[in-house]
């Protein structure tokens, strides 16, 4: 029996229809009727994700066309059509397409957009722009469903901007705000550039494969990888150059070194956006392009899947170092959800494809998924916490424990995650990424396996400074949050706990066949370690207020703040595009805009006006006079087209 | 003769009717005050004939094939009638004024004579039929120009179309003459079985042609035959000017391009050169007279020529697809221009006010009416997504693909001229501010309609891929 999955169609257009609802008649009812609509239409969505993973992946994902149950995940599209037809080979479609991961990401999106849905009713409540937020949200939501369930490159690029489009607007929300704008702009400029990039090696791909759609680029047997491309272009092939070039999109959007700098600036925008756009789903939309096309990457371009898991390693580790030394806690966690990303990033770097060479692959899959789970939760957890006490700042905080009974429980069940304590979801799919970098590249599971014990350190020291150490002296008492808010951290922290028990590895592989996996102890054991010396570390510093901090800082005057200034990587942006860009090249082309272009058009304009004013004499009323051009006229036409007759 | 036979020619039979009917109802009702009930009856009248010309009928000839019915024909009167109902809508509420009490069918009945010979010119394959037809479409307007009669203007702008439209004619039947003594008939269909036997082309039928080609470029208003133009349509009542440069010149535009596209279609090589050249000058001067006025009917009066001259790329292509766009573009016309003098009426009736200068500031107290006007300048300029842009668009694309490069990339440039000054009004309305700014008007119900029309062809028909494709199915080319 074949199931039919055309209903798939509704979980992307509900939040559409929603976004309309609330965006085109939202201000002529209550403002909490627009979060209703919102949720609501999230919840159908969300309840058919579910639906549609479990049907997928426990009964019909591997049942072909002829309804022979196979041993493989196959790619279903139970919807598409033909949108533009470029060329007879070439055209854009939009449709859906299923797969392990496209399944995979529905109920991550849909799941952490209800969960951020429900928790904005009660964080947004009385603001000015609740109407517009829960549009914006659904928009959102809408862009992103297109983007995951993308049959082919161009439509995922289409969804990519409009999800860039929908970030740009929500984090430039509190829009009185000046620094709330910057970031937006910051935000949009930094990604529209790495998009340049995704584009131009969209077109070089497509150029040389004459296809956009996944299924033929990905097919190893398929007519694209089956007939390697042997152009090449400065020693190197053009499809490790335009491969390298959709990487720098998704290293855009998914904030890697060195396009990184807009994602702290992000967290000006409300914490339920950060929750569900900068930590849970978009940022990871690089990670889910990468791993689109990691056929494509691992048989014919593994040069370029190295410079990912470099780019990976490296930005890891980066973040890790800076998140040490912050003290605004969405800050933290925004360095945190780099570094994270970084390690998915390596996953698929350490990828191979087919059989256990895609361990890699499956294990960033994982980690995306569990990241998705317990990133939400912290971020949550801390929109919470300012909510509480007004301030994003830890200085300001302290002792929160006993004032936030439910966050603080929560919180500690995600900060124990992402430490990689073992039992927790986290534990398992970090493990398998070291599993895979330690068999491929031991410089960089070195790298990863420290990031991991700076992760546990970060994190604990987040941790301890919010909830313990010395309590501040607080203008009202903080409380805990409304029922709206507290459901959400609880859901989050159930699936936080128990997600990394999925079998993954049955289900999300990179040939869609089941992978064996088996502990290994040598992996498991250092990075069990890691954690807990991280973790006992901050307990030290931390717990209670000491002056080891700041004497380490003291000690380390030029490094920390280093450091501390995200080592001046902003000003290095600052410089080259004020100094070099806008001095050097900008200026001259201005000048010559101003001076050259728009005198000539100046001067064609007075020129016309100028022979406007000369033949209005023609028009001079008189009646002979009409008749006498009406004849000379006759006698020019008469001449001139005997002239050519002849 | 039989009934059925005489059904081929229902739009002029029922024209004939409701004209008549008019006129019985004028002489017998002896009470002034109900002129405009009359004139309301004959709007809805004139709907109904609107709407009994899209039910498909029979095609053939009448006549011994001086009349010709065929889908195209149906089709562009359709398109005049669309024009005419607009421009009556619009008219009503200028005929309620107290000073035209007493004439208000008169002013319907004129329209609907012009508008039956145009019928009879569209239709016919004898060029004595066209001749006859053409006066008929010709001898009304005057009067209709002359028909705020103690305005001097409005007299004035009577008498010069007539004088004007007299030396037209008698240059137009000169030319016809010279076609008889060359090809021995009067009959479309013979005179170019006739010239195609020939080996190579008579001086005097070159003669007879550019004859010909004045003649229409007169009614077309086209340059160096335009200068009419300019002293009627501005002192014309503002109803008439915009049928005149909307209806008027779109039958014009119709027969002028049937005719060369079968009588002459031999002579492609000639007439060609000669269109193309008079079809530069139209753009150019246009534009440039344009440019200067600041008068909103003048203004919308001296674009009008400038876009005669770019109706003629449709006709120059000599396609199938020439003659479709300029079908489509007059359509489009008529939708554009019609609604901006619809805005220009309605404020010059409720204010007095003609000036751009009063424009300023009108989005404040009217959106609607600024929205509108802004539309219409834009499907005139030829901005996307209006309708204007694709009616543009074909007239290039038509042009372009006969190889006339020069001349569309003339046309380009005579188009961002053009955009300058469509620009200008919009800029009055949105950007401008004014102290004394126009106050918020109330339109009647009728001319709202004629609005709302208009508004809806603009955003639609360029979307609407059916109706071009319909339109150039019916076309034909050489």
């Amino acid at each position: 029996m074949i199931m039919n999955f055309e209903y798939v169609l509704l979980i992307i257009l509900l939040p559409l229809l929603s976004f309309l609802i609330t965006g085109l008649t939202g201000m002529k009812y209550k403002p909490i009727w627009s979060g209703i609509i919102g949720t609501v239409s999230l919840g159908l969505s969300f309840s058919l994700s579910w639906f549609t993973a479990i049907k997928y992946f426990f009964a019909y994902g591997k049942i072909d066309a002829q309804g022979v149950l196979g041993d493989t995940f196959l790619k279903l599209t139970p919807w598409n059509i033909n949108w533009l037809q470029l060329s007879p080979t070439l055209h854009i479609d939009m449709g859906i397409m299923l797969d392990p991961i496209s399944v995979m990401m529905l109920v991550v999106v849909t799941t952490v957009s209800l969960m951020a849905h429900i928790y904005s009713i009660g964080y947004m409540k009385g603001e000015d722009g609740f109407v517009r937020f829960f549009s914006f949200l659904s928009l959102f939501s809408f862009s992103m469903l297109g983007l995951v369930v993308a049959t082919n490159l161009f439509q995922m690029y289409i969804f990519w901007e409009l999800v860039g489009v929908s970030s740009y607007l929500l984090i430039g929300y509190y829009y009185q705000k000046p620094s709330a704008v910057s970031a937006s702009k910051k935000a949009f400029i930094v990604t529209r550039f790495a998009d340049l990039g995704f584009l131009v090696g969209i077109l070089i791909l497509s150029y040389f494969t004459q296809t956009f759609d996944f299924k033929e680029l990905v097919s190893p047997e398929g007519p694209v990888l089956g007939h390697p491309i042997t152009a090449m272009f400065m020693g190197t092939s053009v499809l490790v150059w335009s491969m390298i070039l959709i990487f720098m999109g998704g290293a855009g959007k998914s904030a890697m070194f060195p396009l990184h700098i807009w994602l702290p600036d992000a967290m000006e925008g409300p914490t339920p956006v950060s929750a569900l756009i900068h930590a849970a789903t978009m940022v990871v939309a690089g990670v889910y392009l990468v791993a689109r096309l990691i056929p494509v990457y691992a048989i014919q371009a593994p040069a370029a899947l190295e410079v990912v898991g470099y780019v990976g390693a490296f930005s890891s580790l980066f973040a890790a170092i800076i998140a040490t030394t912050q003290f605004d806690i969405k800050r933290v966690l925004a360095f945190s959800t780099m570094s994270q990303i970084g390690y998915m990033m390596v996953g698929l770097g350490m990828s191979g494809y087919g059989g256990h060479e895609g361990l890699g692959y499956m294990a960033s899959m994982f980690h995306l998924f569990t990241h998705a789970m317990f990133k939400a939760l912290l971020f949550l957890a801390a929109g919470a916490i300012i909510h509480a006490v007004h301030s994003n700042v830890m200085n300001e905080m302290g002792g929160l424990r006993k004032y936030l009974p439910i966050t603080h429980i929560t919180f500690l069940i995600a900060t124990l995650t992402i430490a990689g304590v073992p039992g927790l979801s986290a534990f398992f799919s970090k493990d398998e990424i070291l599993v895979a970098a330690y068999h491929h590249n031991k410089f960089i599971y070195y790298i990863q396996l420290f990031v991991a014990g700076l992760t546990a350190f970060y994190m604990f020291r987040l941790y301890f400074r919010v909830f313990w150490n010395t309590e501040p002296h607080y203008h009202h008492t903080p409380h805990e949050s409304p029922l709206t808010m507290t459901i959400p951290l609880m859901f989050l922290a159930f699936m936080a706990i128990f997600s990394g028990y999925i079998p993954f590895h049955d289900l999300v592989t990179s040939d869609g066949k089941a992978l064996e996996t088996h502990a290994e102890y040598i992996v498991m054991i250092p990075a069990i370690l890691v954690g807990f010396i991280g973790i006992g570390m901050a307990w030290v510093m931390y717990k209670k207020e000491t002056d080891i901090p700041d004497k380490i800082s003291q000690s380390l005057r030029g490094i920390y703040t280093t450091i501390y200034h995200k080592f001046y990587i902003d000003e290095v942006y600052m410089f080259i595009t004020h100094r070099i860009l806008f001095r050097g090249i900008s200026q001259p082309i201005a000048w010559f805009d101003k001076h050259v272009i728009d005198g000539t058009l100046d001067g064609m304009g007075k020129t016309t006006e100028l022979v406007s004013d000369r033949i209005k004499g023609l028009q001079s009323g008189q009646l002979q006079k009409y008749a006498f051009v009406f004849v000379t006229g006759v006698i020019i036409l008469l001449l001139s087209v005997l002239y050519f007759a002849a | 003769m039989n009934l059925q036979t005489f059904l081929l020619m229902r739009h002029e039979i029922i024209l004939m009717i409701i004209i008549l009917v008019m006129l019985a109802a004028e002489i017998f009702s002896d009470d002034k005050k109900n002129t405009y009930n009359l004139s309301i009856i004959s709007i809805i009248l004139f709907a109904i004939h609107t709407i009994i010309g899209y039910l498909p009928g029979e095609q053939g000839t009448l006549f011994g094939k001086m009349y010709i019915n065929s889908e195209l024909t149906v089709q562009m009167k359709n398109i005049l009638n669309i024009g005419v109902l607009i421009v009556l809508l619009q008219a009503s509420q200028w005929l309620r004024k107290p000073e035209n009490e007493g004439k208000t069918t008169e002013f319907s009945l004129l329209i609907y004579s012009t508008l039956l010979g145009m019928y009879f010119m569209i239709s016919s394959g004898n060029f004595l039929m066209l001749f006859i037809g053409l006066e008929t479409a010709t001898i009304p307007v005057a009067t209709l120009a002359a028909y705020d009669k103690y305005r001097n203007q409005s007299s004035e702008a009577g008498i010069k179309l007539l004088l004007s439209s007299a030396l037209s004619s008698g240059i137009l039947l000169f030319g016809l003459s010279m076609i008889y003594a060359v090809a021995g008939t009067f009959y479309f269909e013979q005179i170019s079985s006739n010239l195609a036997t020939m080996s190579h082309t008579p001086a005097l039928l070159a003669l007879g042609m550019i004859f010909f080609i004045a003649g229409m470029a007169f009614k077309i208003s086209l340059v160096p035959f335009h200068l009419w133009t300019a002293d009627v349509y501005e002192g014309a009542p503002v109803p008439v000017t915009s049928y005149l440069s909307v209806v008027s010149k779109g039958a014009s535009v119709f027969i002028f391009t049937i005719v060369l596209y079968t009588v002459f279609k031999s002579m492609l090589v000639l007439w060609t050169d000669a269109v193309i050249g008079i079809a530069v000058a139209t753009m150019i001067i246009g534009n440039l007279f344009a440019l200067r006025q600041k008068n909103m009917k003048r203004f919308l009066a001296f674009s009008s020529i400038a876009q005669a001259g770019f109706i003629l790329l449709g006709t120059v292509a000599g396609s199938q697809f020439g003659m479709s766009t300029v079908l489509y573009f007059v359509l489009i016309y008529i939708f554009s221009n019609l609604a901006a003098f619809g805005v220009v009426s309605i404020i010059s009736y409720s204010t007095g006010k003609e000036s751009m200068n009063d424009y300023k500031g009108l989005y404040n107290t009217n959106p609607k009416l600024s929205l509108i006007m802004m539309l219409a300048l834009f499907s005139l300029a030829g901005i996307p997504p209006v309708a204007g842009f694709f009616g543009k668009f074909f007239l290039f694309m038509a042009s372009a693909e006969q190889g006339y490069y020069y001349f569309v990339l003339i046309a380009v440039l005579n188009t961002i001229i053009s955009l300058y000054y469509y620009l200008l009004p919009v800029k009055a309305m949105f950007i401008d501010t004014n102290e004394t700014p126009i106050e918020p008007l109330k339109s009647e119900l009728l001319p709202k309609i004629a609005l709302v029309l208009c508004v809806v062809g603009l955003l639609v028909i360029g979307f609407a891929s059916p109706v071009f494709e319909y339109l150039k199915e019916i076309s034909f080319g050489i």
